[in-house]
């Protein structure tokens, strides 16, 4: 037996609301698939399944708020008969335990003596219903005898709730700047960073681009910013202390190289989805992800994978922005790379000053984890990989 | 197709890109990434997007031509007026 459990998707998350599930009980389910909807400050995010096997039983019904960690659903696993199995052992998650901080407003409110709700007719299993979902019974209309409230009215006003949340872009963006502020700051605290800036000819990258995008159709042509991060990918392979997580008082590292993009939301605030394996994948490959990435952060589709899973992040502020950014380090993640716009500059080529197009790369990275050395020979490696873009 | 036509063409293009915009006050002669925060993102989306609505073959050269709303309603006119005459 598996459990599916509600994913950490962002390093401040404590809860998520389940808004629905793709599957029911008996259904088949592969590994990497999406099997559920959570909506978080990040917007709604398909969460995805890493078991393969069938969906023994459904614990947490849509509509509810529950801490990172809980159960959400039980799997058989391939392989494992169903009918060998005694019943699920998850009873107590049925009532999914929360962080006391999630729905203390209503929670509190039920547990006092409040007299007018007192007066009110509910059900003991609404009662206790809506102290697990987090639903203020006051707000609640009952439809049974005597507008008495059952069950179902509960949930039928924990669902209104989440859909209402999913539908409020001012309330998401609250919840964006709370996430990004929480993040910040625990790594402005945590973490001591080190800063490098070096500067990046982009004649002949910009070249090739030209070239390549004058030969594709509109539809296939790459951005600049892919070859930055499929550079940047490559270049963690040789100094790949950069590409860790900080975790329990060391430094993880990760064998995968999934670089995070930040992507500014239209209206205020950003997210750093992964673009996954971004070593290993083609420049085509990757402006495919990227561009896909970029529309579904905005539309607020994203899955739960693509949060989570983040071993560095790449920043740009764009072509009609600056020439210089230092990122702060998103946590746990160890190393952030900065890039400005692409400008022309004079530059000095064999003795003689022309004008070619560079671009500013920085490095922020955490001094716990590497040395300015180590951060010196990742950003030579990504300038040298750019002067050869035919191999990237 | 009117030059109306395709000015409405590239608003709700436009709209689509950048919903909370308030594309009736758009300045005609200011750039458009400017003026609508785009980024090269959605400017490539931009551009795709027209070439899937007029059929005009949009190469990265003339992206200088789209930069602006009258700009690019006197580009996109010639270029539909191109391929009807064909």
């Amino acid at each position: 037996m598996a459990e599916f459990v509600m994913p950490i998707l962002g390093a401040d998350m404590e809860a998520g609301t389940l808004v629905a599930w793709r599957k029911k009980p008996g259904d088949a389910v592969e590994r990497g698939e999406i099997v559920a909807e959570v909506e978080t400050d990040k917007g709604l995010i398909e969460v995805e399944i890493f078991t393969s096997g069938v969906i023994e039983k459904i614990l947490v019904e849509p509509g509810a708020k529950v801490a990172v960690g809980t159960v959400l659903a039980i799997i058989r696993e391939e392989g494992m008969p169903g009918d060998l199995v005694p019943s699920p052992p998850a009873v107590s998650s049925a009532v999914p335990s929360l962080p006391p901080s999630v729905p203390a407003p209503a929670a509190a409110k039920q547990l006092g003596p409040a007299v007018e709700t007192a007066r009110r007719r509910v059900s003991p299993a609404a009662r206790k219903r809506a102290a697990s979902l987090g639903v203020d019974l006051d707000a609640v209309q009952g439809r049974g005898p005597g507008s008495a409230i059952g069950l179902e009215d509960v949930e039928r006003a924990a669902a209104e709730r989440a859909a209402t949340e999913a539908a409020a872009p001012a309330a998401r963006q609250a919840r964006v700047r709370q996430t990004i502020a929480a993040a910040m700051a625990r790594s402005k605290r945590e973490i001591p960073h080190y800063y490098l800036s070096t500067t990046i000819d982009m004649q002949r990258a910009v070249a090739w681009l030209g070239e390549q995008n004058l030969k594709r159709p509109i539809t296939e042509r790459l951005l600049h910013g892919v070859l930055l991060i499929k550079a940047v990918a490559l270049a963690l392979r040789e100094v790949p202390e950069l590409n860790a997580l900080w975790m329990e008082g060391q430094a993880a590292p990760r064998s995968a190289i999934h670089v995070g993009v930040a992507i500014s939301l239209r209206g205020g605030g950003l997210v750093a989805p992964a673009l996954h394996d971004a070593d290993r994948q083609s420049l085509d490959a990757l402006m495919r992800g990227f561009r896909d990435l970029v529309m579904r952060a905005r539309a607020g589709s994203l899955r739960s994978s693509e949060l989570s899973d983040p071993t560095i992040t790449v920043t740009s502020l764009g072509d009609q922005g600056v020439e210089t950014v230092f990122g702060v380090i998103y946590p746990p993640q160890v190393a952030i790379v900065g890039f400005g716009k692409v400008v022309e500059r004079p530059w000095s080529v064999g003795g003689a000053v022309v004008s070619h197009p560079v671009v500013t790369a920085t490095l922020s990275a955490d001094h716990r984890v590497t040395d300015g050395h180590r951060g010196g020979v990742f950003l030579a490696a990504v300038d040298r990989l750019l002067q050869d873009p035919d191999r990237l | 197709m009117t030059r109306d036509e395709i000015k409405a063409t590239m608003l709700r293009i436009l709209g689509a890109i950048a919903p909370e915009a308030d594309l009736a006050h758009l300045e005609p002669d200011v750039n458009l990434r400017d003026q609508l925060d785009l980024d090269s993102m959605d400017f490539l989306n931009f551009a795709i997007a027209l070439h899937e609505a007029l059929h005009v073959e949009i190469p990265e050269a003339d992206y200088p031509k789209l930069a602006t709303l009258q700009g690019g309603i006197e580009h996109l006119e010639a270029l539909v007026a191109r391929r009807e005459n064909r």
